[in-house]
């Protein structure tokens, strides 16, 4: 795998305002710290796994970079590219060139299919839009996408609630797939499917990667799945990253005290491995008014004195290996 | 233990609807001990929480329990009259819902929720079970009791609110308690704290509990025994060990090699082929046949009863002595 950036993202922040309606104006309350200052880069042909509790900003992060909500500070780089500014360009060929680039497959199967469309609609309507295939070509297309996530021809013809739940995420799946991508963001992609049908979507993912060597970003709670489809993984709490590492180094040796409670909560489906679990107190402040100093201090079992204080920075503990926690 | 506390026998529950019977449990058979732990395991559409709900007998409509006998402390259940059931459930055999937030009544504070239970089965005054209701929260760990105790559930969180449930279902001191995926919405880490108290208050009050998930992780950590449920049938039944380390059942073993595991990294995961069936119209002979890669003609044919094929070993599958599964823990 070559070490070649294909998304770099700098700084991204993303706050949103919390509003109580006035007499006349809107007056602003509060502001939620969704994403607050996150830095990584996702290589070519790699993926990368984005972890964390619901709420962390896992998939405001996500929206941000696809510009499906305009950030509010930081850049964000596709092959070299910022993105943000095509998107404030307007210009409409540039933005749906740099559409075609990055696809989403959304968390939610079930709310993210058209129940008005048939399959063939659903996967033919990105030729519409971009035209990049022939009239001609489009239904040999679209008989190729099905074959390459697993569905019949037969399929084709109907609409989406005939489908099972893993049934959908392919479709959802060859959608993506139909413009070609090099970069999917898969937002859960498995979270609401069943576990015998767990395996089979995150197999075909895998398949799919090294056929046309495409580069994931995968979001996820689920560490386990992380550590089976990811090659590297940043962990995420309340808007910031807190650690960043190769996969087997990540599981191997974390370093971050919310990284090893994570860890150790999971439970293992084995009932002879007994894990001494690391339970933290309380739950995840809100993102309105965040700890000051290190974000996790308040639950942090190995909370000092600094942590309230000054806020770590996420520094290269080797190379493979970027922690953000007080020595 | 030993002394069988829920015995259930041949239970079947129909859902009567437009497009056919959906036969959502047929023929299921179990039995949890006093003080044990069961876990009910198994993916959506298998029967699980049907089966949870048809001890209470609060099956909704158009269910209906069509044959089968539930015997709690030997008494039949679905002969009792329903002013009998009323003592039982909440008093007897308590019930926390997978989802906390559809649960609990969004127009009635924590407390009355609370008092609600209390007065219903217990002989106290008000004052003295608000008293009990904020003892109930301190069992369950939650912060400030006498504070929280007059918020609304929309004021909760998640972890709160399920801390919430569970304390509802405690206020009796149930000798059973159904837990139905108690943590499936929750955050690991928020899991692993409910998790926790649940086990502590399980020892603690000396109740029996079937805990129904599809996480075999949970399961592992939680079970004494376990009941594997497929389609609406018993699969196995086994002890926690048994069930993890000697599989017999195709089904079983399927499951185990499926999930992702931490400590084990796998090139691909194994995949069950198929998707669950359709249980209008359920595969004949064995249900799982279709998707199971030791299938034979015979298969399709002869439903598989349910047999002790070792000592506390329970499995319904025609091939289980010939084709020597071997767990997917011992390589």
């Amino acid at each position: 795998m070559s070490k070649e950036p294909v998304l770099e993202v700098e700084n991204l922040v993303k706050h949103f305002s919390v509003t109580t309606r006035g007499i006349l104006l809107k007056k602003q309350v509060g502001v939620v710290h969704a994403v607050d200052g996150l830095n990584f880069s996702v290589n070519k042909g790699e993926t990368f796994g984005l972890v964390g509790e619901s709420g962390c900003g896992k998939t405001t992060t996500a929206r941000v970079i696809l510009y499906l909500e305009p950030p509010t500070a930081g850049e964000v780089y596709f092959e070299g590219e910022d993105v943000t500014k095509t998107f404030k360009s307007k210009n409409k060929k540039e933005i749906l060139k740099l559409r075609r680039k990055m696809q989403y497959v959304f968390q939610n199967p079930y709310a993210s299919l058209d129940p008005r469309m048939t399959v063939a609609d659903i996967i033919m309507e990105p030729f519409i839009i971009h035209e990049h295939v022939p009239k001609k070509k489009r239904h040999d297309r679209l008989y190729e996408l099905l074959e390459l996530v697993g569905l019949e021809d037969y399929h084709a013809e109907r609409y989406p609630h005939e489908f099972s739940g893993g049934q959908r995420q392919r479709v959802c799946i060859a959608r993506s797939l139909a413009v070609e991508p090099r970069l999917l963001i898969a937002d859960e992609p498995v979270a609401s499917l069943d576990v015998s049908i767990r395996a089979q979507i995150l197999n075909l993912l895998k398949e799919l990667q090294q056929n046309f060597k495409i580069t994931y970003l995968y979001i996820s709670h689920d560490l386990s799945t992380v550590r089976h489809i990811c090659h590297r993984v940043a962990v995420m709490y309340l808007g910031k990253l807190v650690e960043i590492a190769d996969t087997d180094e990540l599981f191997d040796f974390p370093l971050h005290p919310y990284t090893r409670a994570l860890m150790s909560a999971i439970p293992i489906p084995d009932p002879r491995t007994k894990v001494s679990r690391i339970i933290l107190p309380g739950e995840v402040p809100s993102p309105i008014n965040p700890p000051s100093g290190c974000r996790f201090y308040p639950r942090c079992p190995q909370a000092k004195p600094i942590c309230k204080e000054k806020e770590p920075e996420l520094l290269d503990v080797n190379p493979k290996h970027m922690v953000a926690c007080h020595p | 233990m030993s002394k069988e506390l829920l015995k259930i026998e041949n239970l079947k529950t129909y859902f009567d609807t437009w497009a056919g019977v959906v036969k959502a449990v047929d023929g299921i058979s179990l039995e949890v001990e006093e003080g044990e732990t069961l876990g009910l395991v198994g993916e959506s559409g298998s029967g699980k929480t049907v089966t949870a709900l048809s001890v209470l007998r609060i099956v909704p409509r158009p269910g209906k329990i069509v044959d089968g006998r539930i015997l709690y402390r030997g008494e039949n259940l679905l002969e009792k009259k329903e002013n009998e059931m009323q003592k039982i459930r909440g008093k007897e055999i308590a019930y926390i819902f997978q989802d906390p937030a559809t649960s609990l009544n969004p127009v009635f504070s924590i407390a009355s929720q609370l008092i609600e239970v209390i007065r219903r089965h217990q002989n106290v005054g008000k004052q003295e079970a608000i008293e009990k209701a904020i003892e109930l929260l301190r069992l369950v760990e939650i912060p400030d009791p006498k504070i929280r105790i007059r918020d609304y559930p929309h004021q909760l969180s998640g972890g709160m609110k399920q801390r919430m449930a569970v304390a509802r279902a405690l206020s009796c001191q149930p000798s059973l308690l159904l837990a139905d995926e108690p943590t499936t919405n929750l955050d690991v880490t928020i899991q692993a704290q409910i998790l926790g108290l649940m086990k502590n208050l399980k020892k603690k009050l000396g109740m029996s509990m079937v805990l129904i998930t599809h996480d075999m992780g949970i399961v592992a950590d939680m079970a004494d025994r376990i009941t594997v449920l497929y389609a609406g049938r018993v699969c196995e039944s086994a002890s926690t060990i048994t069930i993890f380390y000697s599989p017999m059942h195709p089904y079983t073993e399927a499951l185990l090699t499926a999930v992702p595991h931490l400590a084990i990294k796998r090139e691909k995961l194994a995949v069950i082929p198929g998707t669950i069936p359709n249980l209008i119209e359920p595969p004949s002979g064995c249900r799982f046949h279709p998707r199971c890669k030791y299938a034979r003609a015979t298969c399709s044919e002869i439903v598989p009863p349910l047999e002790e094929i070792e000592p506390e070993h329970y499995v319904a599958c025609l091939r289980a002595k010939e084709i020597a599964i071997r767990s997917p823990l011992e390589s």
